[in-house]
């Protein structure tokens, strides 16, 4: 299972990728919704953590568009319920992940991100 | 028998066979469940406060379960992916990486609100190739290094791990220290040579408000 919760913390750690390596570009992609437990508490804390742009071109590009552009200072229940829905419900079960920057191509397998560099990219 | 950690590199230990096998095992689970919940406890996190937690070498899940019976959201990273297909099959809510811990993490700074490690470190010491990026000093290095940028200031890093000497954990724990963790060794039933457990305990920025 890779979710948009993880998606938006991961960056590149290949060698010497330090910029622009951010965020992995997902490509062939198949998803799944399941159902999360809403915890409004838990999204609340979790909103500073966001880096929001990322999220929100990375939601879109997956065909969900009910987040706005902006990281809203007041959030309402419609908005968080929408946030919940993007970070925890959607998997990303097959498909791969590539570094804006190296290039290097992470595969997805059964949910399962393949984050192993070969011996020539560990830092 | 000798320590597995001894005999393959993870990945190639906990093939199929002994994935489940370790799964299986009523003994494991019980020692795993008792670490994991030990660990936690050490964890010291804010009562009644979400968390996001990060599970190294989350195995197959046995430490994850209880993650989530504990109301936790978690990632968790592996090497061997028979284990992590177990993980699979037994539903674990947390998100599951193939990840070589000894080849550093890509999260970013301050994704993680505390971390735990059960029976996982001993695996770093032992070199894997002859290549110099494979040597434990370098692997410990990056593990600690980006592992102490992923976590949220302050926060905790909880490892459990069994060392075969005093060496060992000098070791880790300087090169812990040189990646900016506060923090020591906890040593649960020192006299008994069956019960005694080792835990890592680190502190990012003092560790968090809720000090023991
Ligand atoms: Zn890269």
């Amino acid at each position: 299972m890779v979710r948009l919760i993880t998606h938006n913390l991961l960056a590149c750690h290949a060698k010497d990728c330090n910029t622009n390596n951010f965020p992995l570009e997902f490509k062939d992609i198949q998803l799944e919704i399941r159902e999360a437990e809403f915890n409004s508490d838990f999204l609340k804390g979790f909103m500073p953590k966001l880096e929001w742009k990322a999220l929100v071109d990375t939601a879109r590009q997956l065909g969900d568009t009910s987040l706005p552009l902006e990281q809203p200072e007041m959030v309402d229940d419609g908005f968080l319920k929408s946030l919940h829905h993007v970070l925890l419900e959607i998997h990303v079960e097959e498909g791969s992940m590539t570094c804006p920057n190296c290039k290097h191509v992470y595969p997805i397998l059964n949910g399962i991100p393949n984050m192993l560099l070969a011996e020539h990219e560990i830092g | 028998m000798s320590r597995p950690e001894l005999q393959a590199p993870p990945e190639i230990y906990y093939g199929d066979t002994e994935a489940k096998k370790y799964t299986q095992n009523t003994r494991n689970q019980q020692i795993q469940r008792d670490m994991t919940y030990r660990a936690l406890e050490l964890l010291n996190l804010p009562p009644d406060q979400p968390a996001f937690l990060l599970d190294i070498g989350c195995g197959s899940g046995l430490s994850g379960e209880i993650l989530d019976e504990e109301g936790y959201l978690w990632a968790g990273v592996d090497i061997a992916p028979s284990m992590l297909e177990v993980a699979l099959e037994r539903e674990v809510e947390g998100d599951l990486f193939l990840h070589d811990i000894g080849q550093g993490f890509g999260f970013r700074p301050g994704s993680f609100d505390g971390a735990i490690s059960i029976s996982v470190l001993q695996w770093l010491l032992n070199a894997e190739t002859s290549h110099p990026t494979s040597s434990p000093p370098h692997r410990l290095h990056r593990f600690f290094t980006t592992l102490h940028s992923a976590m949220r200031n302050p926060s905790r890093v909880i490892l459990q791990f069994y060392p075969s000497s005093d060496d060992q954990i000098q070791l880790i724990t300087s090169i812990a220290q040189k990646a900016g963790f506060g923090g020591g060794i906890v040593v649960d039933y020192p006299n008994s040579k069956k019960a005694k457990k080792v835990f890592l305990c680190l502190l990012v920025g003092g560790g968090g408000s809720q000090q023991q």
